[in-house]
Parts: C-alpha cells; sequence; structure tokens
C-alpha cells in the first residue's frame, strides 16, 4: 500500500507549534497508539482540536498531562479535570466552542465556505466580538471556518487506496475531520483490499498516510 | 423521599412527556435516568450527540461493545433499527428542529426560559458540549432538576450565572412540582402533595403563576 508508513515515521510529519485536529469523542474513535506517539516524540507548544479534553489517562489527555499543548480548541473539558486545572492556572489556553459549531466550523473549513449563521450562542458570552447577522428576522452568529495542519484520526477499516470506513460512534469527527487540514494520517485498526465503495465514508483523496496500529 | 427517590421522581414524570415517534435527547445525570421510565406502548427514538439514534440499555458482559457509547462515554447497545452517523449530521438532526425533546440538568433557570448551566466562572468550567445547541434547535427543552440547591433557589427572577441560551425552556420538572414557561412567566401547573404550595412558593425565587394546579401522584 502507497500511502502506508511506519509508526517510527510520524516523527517526519509533526513539529513544534503546530495545529492538529484529533479526531474522536470521549475517546471514542482517537487513535490511542498515535497519540502515545506524539508524546514519545515530544513536539510541544500544539494548538489541538479535539471534541473534548480526553480522560485522564488516555486520548489528548495525555498530550495535556505532558505539557505539550498550548492551546485547546474544544467543547467540553469537564472530564478532564486536569485540563480544568491548567486553564484556570494560565498554563494552556482553552477555546470553548458550542460542540454543532465545532462541527460546522470543522466542515466549513473542509468545504471552503467563507463562515456560517448559526442561532447557537445568541444571547450567551459565544457571540461576544462576532458578528450578528439577521436574516428572515431572526438573528444569527456568524461562525467561521477552523483548519489545521494535521488530522489525527482513528479508520477502523482502510482500504488499499485508503479509503476510509468508521464502525459505530467511533465516527463522530473523524469524517469531517479528514477534510479540514492541509494533512491527513489515519491510524488504521485493519487494512484490507477493498472497501465496498457504498460504504467508504472518507474517500481516499483526503488520506495521505496511513498507519497501521500493531497490536 | 431520599435523593434517589427524588431522582426517580423527576425523572419518570418527564418520560410522560414524550409522544409515539418523538426523537428524544437525554442529557448526562439526572436526565439519563429517563430512559428508565419510557412508557413501552409508544417508540421513543433517542438520540446522542456523539452520533446515534436508537440508544438501548447499558450493556451485560456479553453484548459489551467498546464502540458504542453514548455522549458521556458510557457503554450503551443499539436498539433493531438504530444507527450511526457523524457529528457533522448530528447536529443537522439537533440544530436543524428534528429533535422533538431535549431533557438537561440545569444550575438556573430563569421567568424567561433562559438557563444556565455551563459554568461557574473561577469555579467550574466543564465546557458547554451539546447543550448550547441541544436548547437552540429542539422543538421542546424540559429542565429536569432538583428545585434547590442546597436550599437555595435554582428556579430565579432572572439566571446570575453566563447562559446557556436565553428564551428556551419550555417545562421545569422538579421534586416539588411540574412548571410550564409561557410568555407571561411560569405556571406551576401540577405539585407534589408531600409539599404546600407556600412550601414551593418559598424554595422559588422567580413569581409563580398559582392557577388550581394537579396533584402529582407519588408512588416512589
Amino acid at each position: 500500500m502507497k500511502k502506508q508508513i511506519k509508526l517510527e515515521e510520524l516523527k517526519n510529519h509533526v513539529h513544534d507549534g503546530m495545529s492538529i485536529m484529533v479526531g474522536g469523542f470521549m475517546v471514542v474513535g482517537t487513535p490511542e497508539f498515535l497519540i502515545d506517539e506524539l508524546v514519545k516524540i515530544g513536539v510541544k507548544d500544539l494548538t489541538i482540536i479535539c471534541n473534548d479534553a480526553g480522560l485522564p489517562g488516555s486520548g489528548v489527555a495525555k498530550l495535556i498531562t505532558n505539557g505539550q499543548v498550548k492551546k485547546l480548541i474544544a467543547s467540553h473539558i469537564g472530564l478532564n479535570p486536569e485540563a480544568g486545572k491548567l486553564m484556570s492556572e494560565g498554563l494552556m489556553e482553552c477555546i470553548l466552542i458550542p460542540q454543532g459549531t465545532l462541527a460546522e466550523r470543522i466542515r466549513a473549513g473542509g468545504a471552503g465556505l467563507g463562515g456560517f449563521l448559526t442561532p447557537t450562542g445568541i444571547g450567551t458570552i459565544v457571540e461576544d466580538g462576532k458578528q450578528i447577522i439577521n436574516t428572515g428576522g431572526k438573528d444569527y452568529i456568524l461562525e467561521l471556518p477552523l483548519r489545521a495542519d494535521l488530522a489525527i484520526l482513528e479508520g477502523t477499516t482502510v482500504d488499499l487506496f485508503g479509503n476510509v470506513m468508521y464502525t459505530k460512534t467511533t465516527r463522530n469527527f473523524n469524517p469531517v475531520m479528514a477534510t479540514a487540514t492541509d494533512l491527513v494520517i489515519v491510524g488504521a485498526r485493519e487494512i484490507v483490499k477493498s472497501i465496498d465503495p457504498d460504504n467508504v465514508m472518507t474517500p481516499h483523496i483526503f488520506v495521505d498516510y496511513v498507519i497501521m496500529e500493531e497490536l | 423521599m431520599d435523593k434517589l427517590q427524588i431522582r426517580d421522581f423527576i425523572a419518570s414524570r418527564v418520560a410522560k412527556e414524550f409522544k409515539d415517534g418523538d426523537v428524544v435527547n437525554l442529557g448526562i445525570g439526572l436526565p439519563t435516568l429517563v430512559a428508565n421510565f419510557l412508557p413501552s406502548d409508544i417508540t421513543i427514538n433517542l438520540q446522542s450527540e456523539n452520533g446515534l439514534i436508537g440508544l438501548g440499555p447499558k450493556p451485560t458482559e456479553v453484548n459489551f461493545d467498546k464502540d458504542i457509547t453514548n455522549a458521556g462515554g458510557q457503554p450503551v447497545t443499539l436498539l433493531e433499527g438504530g444507527m450511526y452517523f457523524d457529528s457533522t449530521l448530528s447536529f443537522s438532526i439537533i440544530r436543524g428542529g428534528h429533535v422533538d425533546v431535549t431533557v438537561l440538568g440545569s444550575l438556573q433557570v430563569d421567568e424567561t426560559g433562559s438557563l444556565a448551566n455551563w459554568i461557574i466562572p473561577g469555579k467550574m468550567v466543564p465546557g458547554m458540549g451539546g447543550a448550547m445547541d441541544l436548547v437552540t434547535g429542539a422543538k421542546k427543552v424540559i429542565i429536569a432538576m432538583t428545585h434547590t440547591n442546597r436550599g437555595k433557589p435554582k428556579i430565579l427572577k432572572s439566571c446570575t450565572l453566563p447562559l446557556t441560551a436565553k428564551n428556551q425552556v419550555n417545562m421545569i420538572v422538579t421534586e416539588m412540582g411540574v412548571m410550564d414557561i409561557k410568555d407571561d412567566g411560569i405556571h406551576l401547573i401540577e405539585y407534589n402533595p408531600e409539599y404546600s404550595i407556600e412550601d414551593i412558593k418559598s424554595a422559588t425565587e422567580a413569581n409563580l403563576i398559582i392557577n388550581d394546579p394537579i396533584k402529582m401522584k407519588v408512588e416512589v
């Protein structure tokens, strides 16, 4: 398979100060073995974009605990008390975004849109500093697209071309993040000859590298 | 009623609000208990914002699957007819008005139907998760919570914490009763006879509009 690289080669594609989107929701759908490798490589000053801050000892929480994260963009950090502590001590910048807005900002980033109008957050501190646009008699917040340098995703099944299928609730943010970064690396649980074209959830054109999870 | 009975009392009353075919999202904590009281004669489609409809009961050792979780990251099962989807579709469902009822807990609710449940500045910053989208997009918003917090009213004239959304709450269910929020304020429509109307009024900072409320059955 042309796109397959070794786990040790991940270090050639990451650098300090990088922005990284990490797939998964409360670690379900997060490629844990690639997070472990990022900890081992030790890249720092990262901007991490993920639904949440992981759980103590798993997911992006490992990068946070290891002091590699300068800025976290997430919708919920409540299940990782350390993230809240670092945030209130000013040791990690944390930007909280409503979950639907986070997903849609990433979608806009990948879909070539200049932004979108959402009613979510109207009348709350989420609207602070943002443009409010009234259309059809209703107020909306103009939310802007979100992109990153790299996406680290978990693909349940990847085929020889790099097409990806995600199982059950591991799908969550993975497919949309695949569209919104300059480089996409998929951690694969299994690599097969081909995935039924009807079942491809991320077309191979989005995928740059695949790393097989060694069990 | 002890703490657990109070939670079950609230959850079982909320479950009576659903209609056959409703798409329902239950928040983390007390609202999750509502699933234990769903009427068996109608079909409710439970949605979870991490990407599924058809949420089933907690798994046993036999059918446990680490790849099936709810929005709290807890293992769940999928009922027949259920399906998975990604986060953008999940929030098209939520924001787009395809969720009939969302049930959430709250720190504060006020007379205008505004609620605050995602941050206590300087103390607790869990984040809003999907709550802001849910209360903005769902057709009906029910708050399931204890009436007071260590004796302090949570149903206020005006929320003091940063809001989750303005003017979105339709109903509040507590251990003291059921309240509808309308344009003219909060109506006490049912009450738990273990409390007097005066008890309920003094545990509520907001003005309660009271017009022949129904006595609730306490069967816990």
